[in-house]
């Protein structure tokens, strides 16, 4: 996938109309076929194809964090040579879903997700045993942001 | 323990589990996508879709539709802004920073001193980073920030982007509790 492939008008006007509000009812890619003025086949295909390309991670919900499970965001100092090798270790851990490297001194940031408190420090005890490396465990205290998708339309 | 670990009530309902269980990872991509969920839980496709409305008004999911890997689309630089903002102001500006169109995320989460003093996080996305230290120097300017101490910390390397799942971590005796009829 070129990162810089630019949606067609069609795929793009689907994604930005329909990162909230999927119709719930009981034929919705044919209801969103026809407000985009297509077929539904051209909506299932083109979403698969999305999908396969990556630039669409699933057609699905967002879940409130901390309303099902409990998730922590990690940050840790790694020393560049160990970057890589550390990542992977991380990634190992089928809990953690977003991992980045990010330029600071903290420079590996992830986010560790679980279904109880002590399924979470586990996971976190583990990592800091397998990494030797020590932690920020930076759990959220306030939620202010209201999820609409991703904001598009700026460009 | 400071986390909050809040479980929704609507998840006290071991059938509303078994839905989210099965929705979390996408809905699949079928005329019918609710019937099929429902032929999966048992479920006739009238109450997945009842119980998804109930999901939705309650809070427990954010939002249902299509959720995009910006990377993909061209957002190339995704930057974390962190702010070191007296507890008392705290709640104020992480409603204001959060409401603003360039900001995907605005969490208060705890400092940890002495290493780190931060104690609002923002989610900064933009085309390359002249457009997201652009949108930094506006949010301070409009927002009178100025003494309010930030580091933008930007993202060089993705190892994992994916969307959280939960119940795929569920221990089996969670699962077998669950009264659907169906382990998967």
């Amino acid at each position: 996938m070129n990162e810089d492939a630019p949606l067609t008008p069609e795929e793009y006007r689907l994604i930005s109309q329909y990162q909230q509000g999927l119709p719930l009812e009981p034929h919705p890619f044919a209801r969103m076929a026809e407000q985009l003025r297509t077929s539904e086949d051209w909506v299932i295909e083109t979403l698969h194809r999305l999908q396969e390309e990556g630039v669409v991670s699933r057609i699905g919900p967002v879940v409130r964090p901390n309303s099902i499970g409990v998730s922590t965001l990690v940050a840790m100092r790694v020393p560049p040579e160990r970057l890589e090798e550390v990542a992977e270790l991380v990634n190992r851990h089928p809990e953690v879903n977003h991992n980045y490297e990010r330029e600071h001194e903290y420079n590996l940031w992830f986010v560790v997700t679980a279904p109880d408190e002590a399924h979470l420090q586990r996971t976190l005890a583990a990592i800091r045993e397998e990494t030797g490396l020590p932690m920020l465990d930076l759990p959220m205290l306030e939620d202010y942001f209201i999820d609409l998708g991703f904001p598009l339309s700026w460009k | 323990m400071e986390m909050k670990t809040l479980r929704h009530p609507q998840l006290d309902d071991p059938l509303q589990r078994a839905l989210l269980r099965e929705i979390e990872s996408g809905l699949p991509l079928v005329a019918r996508p609710y019937a099929e969920i429902g032929r999966r839980l048992g479920m006739s496709e009238a109450e997945v879709i009842s119980r998804m409305r109930r999901l939705l008004a309650s809070g427990v999911l954010k939002r249902l539709g299509i959720v995009v890997r910006h990377r993909k689309l061209g957002y190339l630089a995704n930057a974390m802004v962190v702010w070191d903002v007296p507890d008392d102001q705290v709640d104020r500006i992480g409603r204001l920073l959060g409401r603003m169109p360039c900001v995907t995320l605005s969490y208060r989460r705890p400092r940890r001193l002495p290493d780190w003093p931060y104690n609002l996080f923002t989610m900064i996305h933009g085309q390359d980073r002249e457009a997201v230290r652009a949108h930094v120097e506006r949010l301070v300017r409009d927002f009178g920030l100025q003494d309010i101490p930030h580091e933008i910390l930007f993202s060089r390397r993705s190892f994992r982007q994916r969307g959280a799942r939960y119940f795929s971590l569920v221990s089996d005796n969670e699962r077998n509790r669950d009264q659907t009829g169906r382990i998967r």
